[in-house]
């Protein structure tokens, strides 16, 4: 059985309460052992998540449920990452579809999904058995000195 | 907050445009940010548009969707574009979208005047 969430937030899809899931999220991974640049990370892709289900989901209804639910993750007694919940009831889709778009071609906008992929080491996106989408996300803590998945890409360091 | 409030413009002697946010920009905000980069590109004989983010904690990718279209407005009317001020946080999302190449980006506004 599934370990219990140790935080389980509910909010209404509104975009003035993404400041707040930002800093709940921000301050749980500090608290778990990522640095600044890390925690950044984290929350825009928490951040862009939470957007997707709002502007695509929900097609911007703002009073929709969205779950975010955070476990740490533990390797030999010792905390070794985070996992990373969110849930809506909003329209389902294909996951196999939920591919951020091409990075060459420059555009605004489609840039949500190649983030989270880009920033977490795990993302699953799966239909809800009622309805709605879920997106597990898993973010391991890099040892001291190396550099993580995202930041490794943006230097070019394979 | 209205746009008014957190984003504040000024036009420089040489007709340059500076706009320089002082909140986060995410998807409850990036359609006032937006109209204020725009209306910045319509000011009569603008000769650049500057952009400080140092007032800026956080950006997610509605506010560098904002900065790309923005982007494309400054190369079809060849008027300058120049991003400064921005901190790690900020500047993070421009190179996970690795974009930071796509813009002229500088550390401090007066820099950003003299690019």
């Amino acid at each position: 059985m599934e370990e219990r969430p140790h935080i389980r937030i509910e909010l209404v899809s509104d975009p003035i309460y993404l400041s707040g899931a930002r800093e709940l999220v921000g301050s749980v991974a500090r608290r778990l052992g990522f640095d600044d640049r890390q925690c950044s990370k984290i929350v825009l892709a928490v951040d862009e998540a939470l957007c997707n289900v709002i502007r695509h989901g929900y097609d911007r209804a703002t009073d929709k449920p969205i779950w975010v639910e955070i476990w740490p993750l533990r390797t030999g007694g010792e905390i070794s990452g985070m996992r990373l919940r969110i849930e809506d009831e909003a329209k389902q889709v294909d996951p196999s579809r939920m591919r951020g778009r091409e990075l060459s071609d420059i555009k605004p906008g489609g840039l949500g999904v190649h983030i989270i992929r880009e920033v977490m080491d795990e993302v699953v996106y799966e239909r809800r058995p009622e309805r709605g989408m879920r997106l597990t996300m898993l973010k391991k803590l890099t040892a001291p000195g190396r550099k993580d998945k995202a930041t490794a890409a943006a230097e070019g360091v394979s | 907050m209205t746009g008014e409030e957190w984003i504040s413009v000024e036009q420089t002697g040489d007709n340059a445009v500076v706009l320089a946010p002082s909140a986060d920009i995410d998807m409850s905000r990036s359609p006032e940010f937006r109209a204020a980069i725009q209306e910045a590109f319509r000011t009569r004989g603008v000769t650049r548009v500057v952009i400080d983010l140092d007032g800026v904690g956080y950006m997610d990718s509605s506010g560098l969707a904002t900065l790309v279209e923005a982007m494309r407005t400054s190369k079809s009317q060849s008027t300058p574009m120049v991003l400064c001020g921005m901190n790690e946080r900020v500047r993070a999302i421009f190179e996970i979208a690795r974009l930071h190449q796509f813009f002229t980006i500088t550390d401090t506004r007066d820099a950003a005047m003299s690019t």
